[in-house]
C-alpha cells in the first residue's frame, strides 16, 4: 500500500456557528488512495458533517470553526475552495431525486462539463461514454420522472464520475432505495471501485447492506469522536455495535441469541466469508428449542377491500382486483416496489381517489359515500415527512388542529389533546414550538395530530425512512404501544428489518395485483416474490443453510418468534 | 392528477414549433411582441393575433391545458377595458382628433365612436400577446431556454435560476396536491362552502408545509450544484445548446419581416403608431 494518504485528518475538529458544542472533536484519520472505507455511526454522530468537511461543503455552505488540519492529496483543504475538492472528491448525495439537477439524464451527467466551459461536441462523447458505464445510455433523453430510484442513483454517480475524480463519496447512498436496489447500487460501487483503483468513502448506518461487498475497514463515529477503525471481521464480533446503536448484522445476531461467541476468526463480517464450523449445532439447537408463537388474529375484519381496480388515465391500471381483508388489531406491511401501487391504496383508502371498481369495507360498511374528512375519522393517515404535514409553530396547536377544524368545543380539546401528548410520549413539550423538535419527534407529532381523532385505523408511509437503528427502534415500539391500544396499523415500507420484526403479515403489491399475503417470513425466503418485489433474501436463510438447517422459512419465523418472546 | 400536473408548463410533442431553438423562439416572441406593442394599428394587430392562433394550433397545445389561463386573461382585459374607460372616456377623441358622439352614457358622460375604436384596438393588442407567450412557455424546453436567455447575454445564473423554477414546477403542484389531500383529511374544507376568511385562512395549512418541504429541496439542490461547480467561472456552456438550422433562420426571419412591415407602415403610411380610419 502506498505510503502517501490521500486524506489525512490530523486533530481535525469542527462547531457550527449554530450549535454550541463541536460536532467533529479531534479527528484522526488516515485514508489511503485505492482503498474503500465506511464510515457509520448513528444519527447526530457527525459522520454527515465528516462528509461536508471533505466536499467542501463545509465551509462553503454551512459556516463554523475548523481547527487542526485536514489534507486531500497532500493540500491543506483551507487553501482550497469549493470547485478545487470537487476535482479531487466527487460526492453522490443520500437523496437521488433531490439532487438531480437536470431535466434529462443526459443534462444531469453533463452539468460538472457545462459549468467547466466543455464545447458542445466533446460534452456529448463524454457523456455517452460515462452513461454506458453505468448502463444509463439507453436513457439519456429520459426525464426524473420516467427513471426508478436506482436508475437516478446511477445517474447521478455518472454525473460525479464524469470528472474522473480520485475519490468518491458515497452519502448514505441507500437511504431511499428498496432492498434490491440498494443491494445493486453496492454492487456497482464494489465494481467501479475494482475496475478504476479509485478512493471510495461510504457513509451509512446500514451495515449489512453496504457489507454485502467487502469492505477495506469500518470507522465508527459516535458523538463526533471515532472510537473504531477497524475491519469488518473485528467489529461485528466486537461490543461496539451494540454500544453505539447501530444494527449488527441479523446473522451475528441470531448466533449471538444461539449463544454462540462470535470471532473475528469466524470471519463474520460477511455472510458470505462466515466461517460456521464447530457452531452449527449450537444454532440447531436453538432453534429447536424455540417455541412457536403460534398467535393468531380471530378478531373480526375491521377492513376489506373487494375487488378493487384503478387507474388514473383510463388507459393503464394502477390497482388490479385487489382483495385485502384486514382483521381488528392487526399490524401489516404494504410492501412493494416504486410504482407498485403501495401509495395509491392507502389514497383510496382515505378517499382521495375513489376506486373504478369493487368497494371498501370498514366492519362490514361499505364506505364508498364517506367524504375524506368522515373517512380521516376512522383511516388516519401519517405521510412519510413531517414537513409534510407540520402547519402551525406550536405543537399543542398542531394537534389540535383536526378538532379544531371539527368545530370540536375548546374546554373539550384540551384533555383529548393532553391524552395524545401523553400517549405518543409529547407530554413535557407540550407548549415548545415544533421547530426545537428533532426529526423523531416530528414524525411523533404528525401521529399524534391523527390519532387525536381517533381513528381505528392508522396508515403510515415509511415511518421508519432514514432514521437510525435507535430511532427506528423508538418509534416502532411507539407503533407497537399503539396498536396493543386497539389501533390497527398498516404500515407501507421498504425497511425488511421492519417486516421480519413488526409486521407478522405482509401483504406484497406488483404491478398493481397484489402477489403474495402470507407471514414475513414466507415472503422474504420465496425468490419469486423477491425477485418481483425487488426485495432481499434475509441473510438468516442463508445462515439456516450453512447450519445445515432444511426448512429455512421455519427457521427465520423461529427467528421472530425468539425475539418476540424476548420483547414482551 | 397525472393530467393535471402537466397543466402549463413544458410538455414534450414533436411539432415544427417544438423543434425550433430556444433562442429562435425567444427572438420570434420578442419581435412579435413588440410589433403589437409599438403598433396601434388594428389591422396589423389582427394579423399578428391570426398568425399566432396559426403557430398555436401548430404546436399542437391542448386547449384544456391553457383554458384557466385563458379566462383569467379575459377577465383582466375587460376589468381594464371597462375601469380605463372611466378614467379617460375621451381618450379616443384626443387620440384620432375627431368626435363622433354615439350616445349618452350618464351626465356628460359620452360614448364616441373614437373611444370605441380605441378600446377595442387596445384589447386585441393585449390580447394578441397571449397566445405568443403560451406558445414561448409551453413549448421550450427550460434548460434550452436559459441556454438561449444566456446565448442573448443574460446572466447565466440568472437564466439558471429561472430554469430551474420552471423544471420544479411540476414538483411543486404535486406536493402541494398531497399536503392538500393531507390536510383536508385533518378536516379542512377548500370547497365553496366554507367562508372566505377561513378559505384564506385554510389556504395558509397548505402552504405553511409546502413552504417548509420546498425549502428542504432548495437546500438539497443548491448543495448538489455547488458540489459540481456552479457558478465557479464567468461562463458555462449548455449540453442542450441547438444549433440553428435553416427553420430556425427561417423563423426568424418571417418574424422580422413583420416588424419591419409594421414599422414601415407607421412610418410611411400612418404617420403615427395609430391608424386613423377617422379622416
Amino acid at each position: 500500500m502506498n505510503d502517501q494518504a490521500i486524506i489525512e485528518f490530523q486533530d481535525f475538529s469542527f462547531q457550527y456557528f449554530s450549535q454550541a458544542e463541536p460536532t467533529l472533536i479531534g479527528i484522526n484519520l488516515k485514508i489511503h488512495p485505492g482503498e474503500k472505507i465506511l464510515i457509520v455511526g448513528p444519527s447526530g454522530s457527525g459522520k454527515s458533517t465528516l462528509g461536508r468537511c471533505l466536499n467542501g461543503l463545509i465551509p462553503f455552505s454551512y459556516k463554523g470553526v475548523i481547527s487542526g488540519s485536514l489534507k486531500i492529496n497532500g493540500i491543506e483543504t483551507t487553501s482550497l475552495d469549493i470547485f478545487g475538492l470537487s476535482k479531487l472528491i466527487g460526492t453522490v448525495l443520500q437523496d437521488s431525486d433531490g439532487q438531480f439537477v437536470g431535466l434529462t439524464v443526459g443534462e444531469d451527467i453533463a452539468f460538472a462539463l457545462e459549468n467547466d466551459n466543455v464545447n458542445h461536441a466533446e460534452m456529448h462523447t463524454r457523456v455517452t461514454d460515462v452513461a454506458r458505464m453505468v448502463d444509463m445510455q439507453n436513457w439519456l433523453t429520459s426525464s426524473p420522472y420516467e427513471l426508478s430510484g436506482g436508475q437516478k442513483q446511477r445517474t447521478s454517480l455518472a454525473g460525479v464520475l464524469i470528472d474522473d475524480v480520485p475519490i468518491l463519496l458515497f452519502d448514505e447512498p441507500l437511504a431511499n432505495l428498496d432492498p434490491a436496489t440498494g443491494k445493486t447500487a453496492i454492487e456497482i460501487i464494489d465494481d467501479i471501485h475494482n475496475n478504476s483503483g479509485k478512493t471510495i468513502i461510504i457513509i451509512e448506518h446500514r451495515l449489512e447492506d453496504v457489507l454485502h461487498r467487502n469492505i477495506d475497514r469500518v470507522i465508527v463515529i459516535n458523538e463526533g469522536r471515532i472510537i473504531a477503525d477497524m475491519d469488518a471481521h473485528t467489529l461485528v464480533s466486537s461490543k461496539i455495535l451494540k454500544d453505539t446503536g447501530i444494527r449488527e448484522p441479523l446473522y451475528v445476531t441470531a448466533m449471538k441469541y444461539a449463544g454462540i461467541n462470535v470471532t473475528s476468526q469466524m470471519l463474520p463480517g460477511h455472510i458470505t466469508s462466515l466461517k460456521m464450523e464447530g457452531s452449527q449445532a449450537a444454532l440447531r439447537s436453538w432453534y429447536k428449542t424455540i417455541t412457536p408463537d403460534g398467535q393468531h388474529n380471530n378478531n373480526p375484519s375491521i377492513l376489506m377491500m373487494k375487488n378493487i381496480s384503478f387507474s388514473y388515465d383510463g388507459v393503464r391500471h394502477v390497482l388490479e382486483d385487489i382483495n385485502i381483508d384486514i382483521r381488528e388489531g392487526e399490524m401489516v406491511s404494504i410492501i412493494g416496489k416504486n410504482g407498485a401501487g403501495k401509495s395509491t391504496l392507502s389514497k383510496l383508502l382515505c378517499g382521495f381517489e375513489k376506486e373504478d371498481q369493487g368497494s371498501i369495507h370498514f366492519m362490514g360498511d361499505d364506505i364508498k359515500s364517506l367524504t375524506i374528512k368522515e373517512r380521516a375519522e376512522i383511516i388516519g393517515l401519517v405521510m412519510q415527512n413531517p414537513n409534510q404535514m407540520i402547519s402551525k409553530p406550536m405543537i399543542f396547536d398542531e394537534v389540535a388542529l383536526g378538532l379544531r377544524l371539527r368545530n370540536v368545543p375548546e374546554d373539550e380539546i384540551a384533555p383529548r389533546v393532553e391524552k395524545v401528548l401523553k400517549i405518543c410520549g409529547l407530554a413535557p413539550f407540550k407548549d415548545w414550538p415544533i421547530s426545537a423538535l428533532s426529526y423523531g419527534q416530528k414524525k411523533r407529532v404528525t401521529i399524534a395530530s391523527i390519532l387525536v381523532l381517533d381513528p381505528k385505523i392508522l396508515i403510515l408511509d415509511e415511518p421508519t425512512a432514514g432514521q437510525d437503528f435507535r430511532h427506528y427502534t423508538e418509534i416502532m415500539k411507539f407503533l407497537v404501544e399503539i396498536n396493543k391500544r386497539g389501533v390497527t396499523v398498516i404500515l407501507i415500507t421498504h425497511d425488511m428489518h421492519l417486516m421480519l420484526e413488526y409486521t407478522p403479515r405482509s401483504i406484497v403489491l406488483s404491478g398493481g395485483r397484489k402477489i403474495a399475503d402470507t407471514l414475513a417470513s414466507v415472503v422474504l425466503t420465496d425468490s419469486r416474490v423477491i425477485e418481483e418485489a425487488n426485495l432481499k433474501e434475509t441473510s438468516l436463510f442463508k445462515l439456516a443453510q450453512l447450519a445445515g438447517i432444511e426448512d429455512g422459512t421455519s427457521f427465520v419465523q423461529g427467528f421472530i418468534d425468539y425475539e418476540k418472546g424476548m420483547r414482551n | 392528477m397525472n393530467s393535471k400536473m402537466k397543466l402549463f408548463s413544458y410538455n414534450f410533442v414533436d411539432s415544427p414549433i417544438h423543434r425550433l431553438s430556444g433562442l429562435t423562439k425567444l427572438i420570434c416572441f420578442m419581435l412579435l411582441t413588440s410589433t403589437v406593442m409599438y403598433s396601434y394599428d388594428i389591422r396589423i394587430i389582427l394579423v399578428v393575433m391570426l398568425f399566432s392562433l396559426l403557430i398555436l394550433k401548430l404546436s399542437r397545445i391542448k386547449f384544456s391545458q391553457i383554458r384557466l389561463m385563458i379566462i383569467y386573461v379575459l377577465i383582466f382585459l375587460i376589468t381594464n377595458a371597462v375601469i380605463s374607460f372611466f378614467f379617460s372616456p375621451e381618450q379616443g377623441v384626443e387620440i384620432y382628433k375627431t368626435r363622433h358622439v354615439i350616445g349618452n352614457l350618464y351626465g356628460s358622460l359620452k360614448l364616441t365612436w373614437e373611444q370605441l375604436f380605441y378600446q377595442f384596438t387596445k384589447f386585441f393588442k393585449y390580447a394578441s400577446v397571449v397566445p405568443l407567450g403560451i406558445i414561448f412557455l409551453l413549448t421550450t424546453d427550460p434548460s434550452e431556454f436559459a441556454s438561449s436567455l444566456n446565448g442573448v447575454k443574460v446572466n447565466y445564473k440568472a437564466a439558471y435560476a429561472f430554469a430551474l423554477t420552471l423544471r420544479y414546477f411540476p414538483d411543486i403542484q404535486r406536493n402541494y396536491h398531497d399536503i392538500s389531500q393531507a390536510q383536508q383529511a385533518r378536516g379542512l374544507d377548500l370547497s365553496h362552502k366554507a367562508k372566505p376568511m377561513d378559505r384564506f385562512k385554510y389556504a395558509l395549512l397548505i402552504i405553511i408545509p409546502l413552504i417548509f418541504s420546498t425549502l428542504d429541496r432548495i437546500e438539497m439542490i443548491s448543495n448538489a450544484m455547488d458540489l459540481r461547480g456552479f457558478a465557479k467561472s464567468t461562463s458555462r456552456t449548455w449540453y442542450t445548446y441547438r444549433k440553428l438550422h435553416p427553420r430556425d433562420y427561417a423563423a426568424i426571419v418571417v418574424s422580422l419581416i413583420i416588424f419591419i412591415v409594421t414599422i414601415g407602415i407607421s412610418a410611411f403610411i400612418n404617420h403615427s403608431r395609430f391608424y386613423n380610419p377617422f379622416i
